[in-house]
């Protein structure tokens, strides 16, 4: 019977959308202040409901009904209860919920914090949203129903979990990724919001670019999280891996890295709009593109989804309607928008629009090489998968460009930069940089590389730039405290979220460049010598977890006889559903990890295995973190919070009803 | 600009939206249900005493096909009724050992009964893929010249017997006698 209310709770939840995609619109049309007052408690009616539901399958999860078809599929009486619970988003129905109901929230967030726009836009903005509800609970309830039941007889016990999926990272990947993804809703349904309204001033991006810039920041943990996983649980110690899955996550993340340059032109110049608009429109079809991928089975990959065409189609209409209808909409109403104000050649205007050439570039082009094995197979009937060659020829060089305007950027002005000042002002960082990026390598690590030098010279070109652009603005300060207090907090956020570039970078090109590997067969008390650590093995233990069985090596790590640490990888058996899997051991730190995969068991104890030196990987999710903190530090910047009191003190003043409606 | 360079995303979306819809309809391997009156997926494996195996060594009359693991609970309580249709020689069986191990497999059927003409080895779940198995238990009917006719995810007891799989092995039997 629980199961059903939450069924019934998800159709009550698709009727309140349904109202709120049409009366809150209309009435913005109209200017029908009583319709458009009823889009906030919509709102919170659609995400009291989705919320009901969620929690009434979790339950169903925690309390093993296994008569509810998804939980005997993802979950089992011998799982531990934190596996239980998050079992709910290990399969495409739970998951599917959790993302919906994750969109309401950011719709009651929108709801919320939006007292300062107007209401005719907040109704428009949580009507849009509310669309994009009607076609996810309707996806749910015709193809997939998370509270489908097995009767008349329910199984006495679930199939599991995925044992890859029984893992910490398991439980906060796929929410942030999720949180992050929906999130770009949020600023597409602003961006219809003003196509609609057709008011196309600036107001809509300095409105917008709070909610871009957490979404962004989000999808930018979301997917660190997801390669860290990948690092650890897979075993081959990549971190990425040009997977079909992977790449739309880095499309919506790419697009929506140039949306939110471009919001800050259009915000602050009133240039560029139309182009910000589709940036934003872009942005929301990567995620939705994500995912149709992910769960039609169009592509095959380790993180598919059970798949159905059924829900392909659907997933498809929904694709159409809205990214379809928005992009008509843009083509109709964009060449309204006309630019506020002209700028030269040399401008921070141009470096931002190339900066957002080269991203939209690069996520084409990631996106044509994830789909072209489909297109090529729908072509020739014929099978080919596109590897990491491809993506890292095209991808890599891109992103250098991307980062040498990275350093310029900041550095320019607004309207017009003369190209002699430029070069006075960089010339010797660049030197500098080059000088660096050749030494540390070479000096530090004793070693040569190309490649490595030319990630270090990016990586020092964006520090160094950085450090000089800060020194000169707090120059002219009578004190350095004071100087460094009046730059604002998204002067800081944007520092931080390219220091975080730079990091990732030396990272990247570290990791790659001067890893080492070494598979090899070891006795108990035998040991081997990688780079300057001595890896020796004492051998293994059965030992009894919750719901698997596993072999326990333990090899003593020392480095020039001082003794560091003790790796125990595991085989592990799991009893549920029998299937073996590998816990990797990992020894992190700041300048190296140390790794350790247990292979086959052979005679006498000995046992195949795979030790791993990574210097500074830790670097590549370190920055992620900086860039991530970065965009939120901007998004709290005061001057938001500045606007909103100046336009409620306005809107007092005139006396017209913006605040009063605002919080009734 | 011109007016009709911003129909262009639009213009581009629909051109890839299309093929998208098309590419839905390509992989068979990703399909599962466009495999009913599809012949068996081309197979040679070992069944799980070690034996070759490949598509002609199905039964050449109707038969079942159960995807089942010595790790999978719903299986057991399917048995009984896989063991009453072998005994009863109603319509041989034919299993698929999915992603399992051989001496657990073994075991089982050693503990259990085997019901099983014989069961092909699929440790990997390779095959599986090609079968659109959603995961064990599973079973299919499969005609005389090794099309998939009908497909049932989950247990099949009696209850699932008598109303699913009796009819449809009546009207499937009906037809190759009227073909004939």
């Amino acid at each position: 019977m629980i199961p059903e209310l939450g069924q019934f709770s998800l159709i009550l939840a698709l009727l309140l959308s349904v109202l709120l995609s049409a009366l809150p619109i209309a009435g913005a049309h109209r200017g029908e202040a009583l319709w458009m007052s009823l889009a906030r408690p919509l709102s919170a009616g659609v995400f009291v409901f989705l919320s009901i539901s969620l929690a009434i399958l979790a339950y169903a999860f925690a309390t093993d009904d296994f008569s509810v078809r998804i939980v005997y599929a993802q979950s089992n009486s011998l799982l531990p209860m934190q596996y239980k619970l998050t079992a709910l988003w290990g399969g495409h129905e739970g998951s599917f919920l959790l993302w919906t109901w994750m969109l309401s929230g950011w719709m009651l967030a929108v709801a919320i914090y939006s007292k300062s726009m107007p209401l005719e836009f907040v109704s428009r903005v949580l009507g849009v949203l509310g669309f994009l509800l009607i076609g996810y609970i309707l996806f749910m309830l015709a193809t997939s129903n998370p509270f489908d039941r097995i009767v008349p007889l329910a199984p006495t016990d679930g199939a599991d979990l995925n044992t890859a999926l029984q893992d910490f990272a398991f439980i906060v990947h796929p929410p942030t990724l999720y949180m992050g993804y929906v999130g770009f809703s949020v600023v597409f349904a602003f961006a219809i919001a003003a196509l609609l309204s057709g008011r196309l001033d600036a107001a809509w991006a300095r409105w917008s670019r709070p909610w871009a810039n957490v979404a962004w920041s989000v999808l930018t943990l979301g997917i660190a999280l997801g390669s860290w996983w990948a690092y650890y649980e897979l075993g081959w110690g990549g971190w990425w891996a040009w997977d079909p899955v992977e790449n739309p996550p880095l499309i919506t993340w790419l697009f929506g890295t140039a949306l939110i340059h471009s919001l800050a032109v259009t915000e602050k110049r009133g240039v560029f709009k139309s182009w910000t608009v589709l940036l934003a429109i872009l942005a929301f079809s990567g995620s939705l593109l994500g995912t149709f991928i992910t769960r039609s089975g169009l592509l095959t990959s380790v993180h598919a989804f059970a798949s159905d065409p059924s829900r392909g189609v659907f997933i498809l209409a929904i694709l159409g309607l809205s990214v379809g209808g928005a992009l008509l909409l843009f083509a109709l109403r964009a060449p309204l928008m006309k630019s506020e104000a002209g700028f030269g050649l040399l401008s921070r205007e141009v470096f931002l629009l190339t900066n957002n050439v080269l991203l939209v570039v690069a996520a084409a082009s990631v996106f044509l090489g994830t789909l072209f094995p489909m297109v090529y197979q729908a072509l020739t009937d014929d099978l080919i998968s596109i590897g990491p060659p491809y993506f890292n020829l095209i991808f890599v060089p891109l992103m250098m460009v991307l980062v040498l305007f990275l350093g310029v950027g900041p550095y320019s002005r607004w309207k017009r930069t003369s190209s002699t000042y430029l070069w006075q002002q960089l010339g010797r960082v660049a030197l500098a940089s080059i000088v660096l990026g050749v030494l540390i390598p070479t000096v530090v690590l004793l070693r040569f590389s190309l490649p490595a030098m030319v990630s270090m010279t990016l990586a020092a070109w964006i520090v160094l730039t950085i450090g000089k652009d800060i020194r000169s603005r707090v120059a002219n300060k009578a004190q350095l405290k004071t100087g460094l207090r009046s730059l604002s907090l998204s002067y800081y956020g944007m520092q931080a979220a390219h220091l975080g570039v730079a990091i990732m970078l030396v990272g990247i090109g570290l990791t790659s460049y001067f890893s080492q590997e070494r598979g090899i067969l070891l006795g108990p008390g035998d040991s081997v010598t990688l780079n300057e650590y001595e890896f020796t093995f004492i051998g293994t233990e059965r030992i009894q977890g919750p719901n698997y069985q596993a072999d326990q090596a333990s090899i003593e790590v020392t480095r020039g006889g001082n003794p560091l640490t003790t790796l125990t990888p595991q085989r592990r058996i799991y009893l549920a559903s029998g299937t073996p899997s590998t816990e990797m051991a990992i020894d992190a730190g700041l300048l190296r990890d140390l790794f350790v995969t247990l292979g086959e068991p052979k005679e006498g104890g000995a046992w195949s295995m795979t030790l791993y030196v990574k210097p500074f990987v830790r670097w590549i999710w370190l920055g992620s973190l900086f860039m991530a903190f970065g965009a939120c530090l901007a998004a709290a910047d005061k001057r938001y919070r500045r606007l909103r009191l100046r336009q409620e003190q306005a809107a007092k003043a005139r006396g017209t009803g913006g605040l009063a409606t605002a919080s009734g | 600009m011109n007016r009709l360079t911003f129909f262009l995303p639009v213009v581009v979306f629909v051109a890839l939206a299309g093929l998208l819809w098309r590419g839905l309809y390509l992989n068979p391997r990703e399909l599962p249900s466009m495999l009913i009156d599809k012949p068996m997926p081309a197979f040679s494996l070992s069944t799980i005493d070690g034996q070759p195996v490949s598509n002609a060594d199905l039964p050449e009359s109707l038969f079942l096909l159960n995807v089942w693991g010595s790790y999978c609970l719903p299986c057991l309580v399917e048995h009984p009724t896989l063991m009453r249709l072998a005994e009863e020689g109603e319509i041989p069986v034919v299993g698929i050992n999915y992603k399992d191990r051989e001496e657990l497999a073994l075991d089982w059927l050693q503990t259990n009964g085997n019901p099983f003409a014989f069961s092909i080895s699929d440790n990997s779940g390779r095959f599986g893929i090609d079968l659109g198995v959603y995961g064990a238990p599973e079973t299919y009917i499969v005609d005389k010249d090794g099309v998939i006719r009908y497909r049932h995810v989950s247990v099949l007891d009696e209850t699932v017997w008598q109303e699913d799989f009796l009819p449809a092995i009546a009207e499937l039997r009906a037809e190759s006698g009227a073909a004939q």
